[in-house]
């Protein structure tokens, strides 16, 4: 628990909004800043940031993604806490580095220091920022998407629920197929796009049983893939990042 | 870009029938699995899990030690051993015992091993008839098929199917009941039980300090086939062997609850050895089959080491989203599912199919539930580094490895990053009301394929930033 006190006390963190929040969904990252500054953190964001490389690590081609990784760990170099709307990459960051640059010595520092650096956005505001309840307000039933990266790789399944629980207004209604896979998988949804289309049809006809108006989740790429499923069979039903949510007063 | 495999998941997506089926019996075992760990049952479940694994670890570390340890006990015990390189090597051993023995008939139980190196194609070929006992295995042996799941072979036929093969290779009426069905099986196998002068069986585990064989089962046909005829043939891998009995106490708990649910499976056999003087049963010799088969190879590569920990449980198969809806034909090689996607190009190379680590949505669910904790999604990130490296170096550079070549250039440089992105936004901007696209030309057509496209936004959030830090 120690780590997680030493970083109660950072006041400033440096956003990492990811690639894709950045092009497409930037009131993801803008939720996020309203929320930490009201819990009266002081918010940095390094303009010269792109992507932490996972596209091309997981899809086979490690080099490129090592020079991706590079320039990540020298924009991050002085961050004091990275917060970042994705599971995916700040696992990448905390979890697949070490192995990316397992030859390299001096990258390899750079990780071991910045790994304990990187946080999920709800896994900050609970682990470390210790709270909860951030002063939202959202109208509605709601379920839960638990993105794979951040439910298997950062053991995250209690922390967003519990910021959700806190909603004024909100109920959480579970739906069956909370953990399963969406079948986005980055390129393996265009590889193999039948079967991530397939994956996707389970995990919208669970959303739509449970009467929700919206799905929440704390990944921008897996609401990428059910927004497309959504928005392609009709449905009126949002999807929503956790920032997103919490933002709303 | 393999066409044949591509086709053959295109094959088993659109046959609702199969996809329902298959989707159905994984979720059935895979809920059993679920009930069987809970606290409530199997409160040291984790504890065990990490046992396994490092019993694993250190007996794959010191394999040659337990392998000769392993040898010199059934030798011991009046067995004896044969270390065969690769598939020919078994099948030589086993023609050889059966023709110096004028054995023509065999019954065998289930062994994903000895279907590994197309065991009964072979004794075929050498005149030696070679019938599957266990109930399973005996339906996709008449289909003339190969194994659909690790632990439910004909997992993907329906009674129907069963009836409609019954009736057409047993020649016996049509019957759908189930128990019906499996009493007509019955009355087949009796009969080869007792004239077959072989029994061939796989193994589960091999312990090194008493040399016994270990075989779970429901159906007490491997005990069976190991017992009647004169001869007993047992066919492992190398990766079989454990340090002692005791560790049983780890394994069995962890098998028959991940494969099936069961604390333990109906019979847990340990044979050791042809039967001794005063003894009633079992079979006058016994052979015990020890397979490489491309195992030390793996063992050798340290990153990729764990496949050996596997114990053929099946729970990966049965948790897996992609095994659940392309099932156990599409994948190439005997093994299917999340641990054939590891194992198969392990054992066959890289090339033949080198799309198989890439077809997984990496969600690590087969990690989760393995009981032994291989880090599957791990290894198939290694295997898609390797074969993206043997492409590079047969030059082979499609239109995926320019694309990320120039999306690695435009990463680490923020400024072009963002001139993209302009470019991509006046290109990708939809029907402009926010709406999503439903249809888009080259690499993201199979993208609309499946579903639609989010519109770039109309500002970056570094745009809105900067907008935010001039206007505070």
């Amino acid at each position: 628990m120690l780590e997680y006190r030493l970083f109660t006390m950072a006041t400033r963190v440096s956003l990492f909004v990811t690639c894709l929040v950045d092009q497409f969904f930037p009131k993801i990252g803008l939720g996020m800043v309203e929320v930490l500054e009201r819990l009266g953190y002081q918010i940095d964001f390094p303009e010269a940031q792109t992507c932490c490389g996972q596209p091309a690590f997981n899809s086979g081609f490690r080099g490129e993604a090592r020079q991706v990784g590079r320039h990540f760990l020298s924009v991050f170099r002085d961050a004091e806490a990275i917060v970042c709307p994705s599971g995916s990459c700040a696992a990448m960051v905390r979890r697949h580095y070490a192995e990316l640059f397992h030859k390299d010595p001096e990258a390899l520092a750079a990780v071991r220091v910045l790994g304990e650096r990187v946080w999920e956005f709800s896994e900050f505001l609970v682990r470390v920022a210790g709270r909860e309840e951030v002063g939202a307000c959202w109208e509605g039933v709601v379920t839960y998407h638990d993105s794979c990266h951040s439910l298997r790789e950062l053991g995250l399944a209690e922390e967003p629920r519990r910021l959700l629980r806190a909603v004024r207004g909100l109920e959480l209604r579970e739906m069956d197929l909370a953990e399963e896979c969406c079948g986005f998988g980055g390129t393996f949804s265009v590889k193999f796009h039948d079967v991530s289309g397939s994956m996707l049809g389970a995990k919208i006809e669970s959303i739509r049983r449970t009467g929700a108006s919206a799905v929440v989740s704390t990944d921008a790429s897996c609401l990428m893939q059910i927004r497309g499923g959504l928005s392609r069979a009709g449905l009126p039903v949002r999807t929503l990042h956790v920032a997103e949510v919490l933002a709303a007063r | 870009m393999s066409v044949a495999f591509h086709q053959r998941i295109q094959y088993a997506l659109l046959d609702e029938r199969l996809q329902q089926a298959v989707y159905a019996a994984t979720g059935r075992l895979r809920d059993k699995r679920r009930g069987s760990i809970v606290p409530g049952q199997l409160p040291d479940y984790q504890e065990l899990r990490t046992h396994a694994h490092h019993i694993k670890k250190h007996t794959m570390e010191n394999l040659d030690y337990y392998l000769e340890v392993l040898a010199r006990r059934v030798e011991e015990r009046g067995g004896r051993v044969a270390w065969c390189r690769d598939a020919g090597e078994v099948q030589e051993v086993i023609g050889r015992l059966a023709r110096e023995r004028g054995i023509r008939l065999a019954v065998k139980s289930k062994s994903m091993t000895s279907e590994e190196v197309h065991l009964n194609e072979a004794l075929e070929r050498s005149g030696v008839e070679a019938v599957e006992t266990d109930l399973g295995e005996f339906i996709i042996q008449l289909a003339g098929e190969r194994p659909y799941h690790i632990v439910a072979p004909a997992m993907h036929k329906t009674r129907q199917q069963v009836a409609d093969l019954f009736e057409a290779k047993l020649g016996v009426g049509r019957v759908e009941e189930i128990p019906r069905q499996t009493m007509i099986a019955r009355v087949v196998l009796r009969k080869k039980f007792l004239e077959a002068g072989m029994g061939i069986s796989g193994a589960n585990f091999l312990v090194a300090e008493s040399g016994a064989v270990v075989i779970v089962e429901n159906e007490g046909n491997a005990r069976l086939a190991t017992s009647s005829p004169r001869i007993h043939v047992a066919v492992a891998g190398v990766e079989k062997v454990i340090p002692r009995a005791a560790d049983l106490a780890v394994f069995l708990p962890l098998l028959g609850r991940s494969a099936t649910g069961q604390p333990l499976t109906s019979y847990t056999s340990f044979l050791s050895g042809p039967r001794r003087a005063g003894e009633l049963d079992g079979p006058d010799e016994f052979c015990l089959i020890l397979v490489d088969n491309g195992r030390t190879r793996i063992l050798a590569d340290r990153g990729k080491r764990e496949t050996l920990y596997c114990i053929r449980c099946g729970a990966c198969l049965n948790t897996c989203p992609v095994y659940r809806r392309i099932g156990g034909y599409s994948y190439p090689g005997v093994y299917s599912g999340p641990i054939g996607a590891i194992l198969t190009p392990q054992v066959l190379g890289l090339s033949h199919e080198p799309e198989l680590p890439f077809a997984s949505s990496l969600c690590g669910a087969c990690a989760e539930v393995c009981p032994v904790k291989i880090d599957i999604p791990r290894i198939l990130l290694e295997l898609r580094g390797e074969v993206k490296k043997q492409e590079a170096r047969d030059r082979r550079w499609g239109p995926e490895k320019l694309g990320f070549l120039v999306w690695a250039w435009l990463m680490r440089h923020p400024r072009l990053f963002e001139l993209a992105g302009l470019a991509a936004q006046a290109m990708l901007s939809g029907p402009g009301d926010g709406r999503w696209i439903r249809s888009l030309p080259g690499p993201l057509k199979a993208w609309t394929a499946s579903r639609d496209f989010p519109p770039p936004a109309a500002r970056s959030f570094r745009q809105l930033w900067r907008r935010r830090v001039r206007t505070p």
